[in-house]
């Protein structure tokens, strides 16, 4: 298994990808924590006009300075989970794209090993993303609260857990990703569908069934929802779009997305022939 | 060369009625075969005739319908780490482009349970140390074939099994890789290599293996297939039937083709041999006006063809 790891880390390190998304993952982040950071606080009544607070109706009260805060710093799970999902994804379909899976299996040939030591490393690169994308989204928004005179609330313990959680489910997304990946060995297919899923039909589905009375308690269930739900907050929760559940119901819920991915990707994909 | 300081004992490679279809194709229909260690092995058949899948079979890649392909006796997933016992070149494609020649090698040492100092150690081997750090989405067909021999040799095995090792290398390079494998094989290794251009690797084999079709056409040493490549002479004159009737009272045996006589080997215990002079002499001695004599080779490329069905033959698979 040892052996299957280092293999598995150095597919990551020998190509160029890994640094490109880090840089990206940071600076991006970043910019959001940023930009969101100003809105909140130079402009709090364009949330409740704007698209964001289009269904919460003039009555919404002003965000406070600890959902800002919260909102800001959780921008990775909430916005930037589509990094460790793709890398995830890559990590899979990239062996059955450039054929290298021939070369893999060959070396090890208990395919559930290699299966195991990709989700490990992908948890990992997804920990160092979440970890990057955090520091981004942190820092950017505690800069500019701080520019502003709003509190950072960077003394809070309560912040901080949100901070961390955020990084572990950043590292869930990664595995989640390689669950994906192995279910769609077709990277076309699965980058498109991880594209469409999180950034269409995720959204949609959380706005669509929160109209819908009592489906609202579905969309705690989506993966999205029960990501921010392990990183404590959100975007959405903090104004008022969505409910989560609770941490731990969040996090067992993101693992059993992960597990039962990569567990069907492992009876399906990871049986059939290589030719 | 130096490979490493003590080679591997090479493993007997033992097939065993293989079947495989995929969908309706039937790929590989009951094919058995045996490959000794210390000599080079062709594994020979037209493009389609199942090579691919049986190799694949026999490395645990593809699950086989029916039979066994086994290494030392043993299924390729049971040895204990297989890639350093056999190095298999599959496919000179199955690259990252983006990776480098050095970078792939370091990916498989760990579970090949070398040290990297031994990726530097086959890219010397196989000429490819002064682009090792080149990304091999620019490697030419010919490197990409070094790269796939280097990672089939990074594990030091006892078994070698490539999979058209020839294909996009230039002359100089079909030599090199010959005599590689010829030392490999003296060295005791088991080598076992597939093609579909017999010339090709006519040189470097000891026995052939010839498939067409998914089937076994014929297993034997290289000599017993160059014994097959018949001898004949053709032979025309304006009697033809007064012709036709010496040769065959001095036991020849006569096909017309193409408006001549053929005469060709029968293969057949006390025939004479096939000789134009001894033919010439028979037709002078009988007294018959002779316009054509002319002995003709039937080259082993030729033979193969005929084996495996003539060039027209290739199928789906």
């Amino acid at each position: 298994m040892r052996a299957a790891l280092i293999s598995e880390a150095r597919k990551l390190t020998t190509t160029q990808l890994w640094w490109i998304v880090s840089i990206v993952m940071a600076a991006y982040m970043a910019m959001l924590g940023a930009m969101l950071a100003f809105s909140f606080t130079i402009d709090p009544e364009s949330m409740q006009g704007g698209s964001l607070g289009s269904g919460s109706g003039s009555e919404t009260p002003a965000l406070t300075a600890r959902q800002v805060a919260e909102a800001v710093y959780t921008l990775a799970p909430t916005l930037g989970y589509v990094f460790p999902l793709v890398m995830g994804a890559l990590a899979m379909t990239g062996e059955y794209r450039h054929r290298t899976i021939t070369v893999t299996v060959l070396a090890e040939p208990r395919r559930s090993v290699v299966l195991v030591a990709k989700l490990v490393v992908q948890f990992v690169f997804g920990a160092v993303l979440g970890l990057l994308g955090t520091a981004g989204a942190v820092l950017g928004g505690a800069a500019v609260l701080m520019v502003v005179g709003e509190p950072t609330l960077l003394g809070d313990s309560g912040i901080w857990a949100n901070i961390g959680w955020s990084v572990v489910a950043l590292a869930l997304w990664g595995v989640i990703g390689v669950g994906v990946g192995t279910l769609v060995p077709n990277q076309v297919a699965s980058v498109v569908g991880i594209l469409v899923f999180t950034q269409l039909v995720e959204p949609l589905l959380r706005l669509g069934l929160a109209a819908i009375e009592g489906a609202g308690e579905i969309a705690k269930y989506l993966p999205g929802a029960a990501a921010e739900a392990l990183a404590g907050a959100s975007l959405y929760s903090a104004s008022g779009l969505a409910e989560l559940l609770g941490r731990w119901q969040g996090g067992l819920v993101l693992l059993g997305y992960a597990l039962a991915l990569a567990l069907a990707g492992r009876l399906t994909t990871m049986r059939r022939d290589i030719t | 060369m130096q490979i490493a300081s003590t080679p591997p004992a090479g493993l007997p490679v033992e097939v065993r009625g293989l079947t495989k279809s995929f969908g309706e194709v039937r790929a590989v229909t009951d094919l058995s075969f045996s490959v000794a260690p210390g000599r080079v092995t062709g594994f020979l058949g037209p493009n389609g005739s199942g090579k691919t899948t049986t190799l694949r079979m026999l490395l645990g890649l593809v699950r086989p319908d029916a039979g066994t392909g086994t290494i030392g006796g043993r299924a390729y997933a049971d040895l204990p780490r297989p890639a350093s016992v056999v190095g298999a070149g599959l496919e000179s494609a199955s690259f990252h482009p983006g990776r480098s020649a050095r970078g792939h090698l370091r990916v498989l040492a760990p579970l090949l349970g070398v040290p990297d100092s031994r990726c530097e150690q086959v890219l010397e081997q196989v000429g490819l140390l002064d682009v090792a750090e080149r990304r091999v989405g620019g490697f030419s067909m010919g490197m990409r074939q070094r790269l796939a021999l280097a990672a089939a040799l990074l594990g030091n095995p006892g078994v070698l099994i490539l999979d058209e090792p020839t294909n996009g290398l230039d002359p100089a390079g079909i030599v090199w890789l010959r005599d590689l494998l010829r030392y490999l094989a003296h060295e005791g290794r088991t080598v076992l290599l597939s093609s579909h251009v017999l010339g090709e690797v006519q040189a470097v084999v000891d026995d052939v293996v010839v498939i067409s079709r998914g089937r076994l056409v014929r297993a034997c040493s290289l000599p017993d297939l160059i014994a097959l490549a018949r001898h004949r002479v053709l032979v025309d004159g304006p009697d033809q039937a007064g012709l036709r009737a010496v040769l065959e009272r001095h036991g020849w045996s006569i096909e017309v083709e193409d408006g001549v006589l053929a005469v060709e080997q029968t293969g057949g215990a006390g025939a004479p041999a096939i000789d134009s002079r001894a033919i010439g002499a028979a037709l002078f001695a009988a007294g018959l006006e002779v316009h054509l004599l002319q002995p003709q080779q039937v080259s082993l490329e030729e033979t193969f063809l005929a084996l495996v069905g003539g060039p027209d033959s290739e199928v789906v698979a």
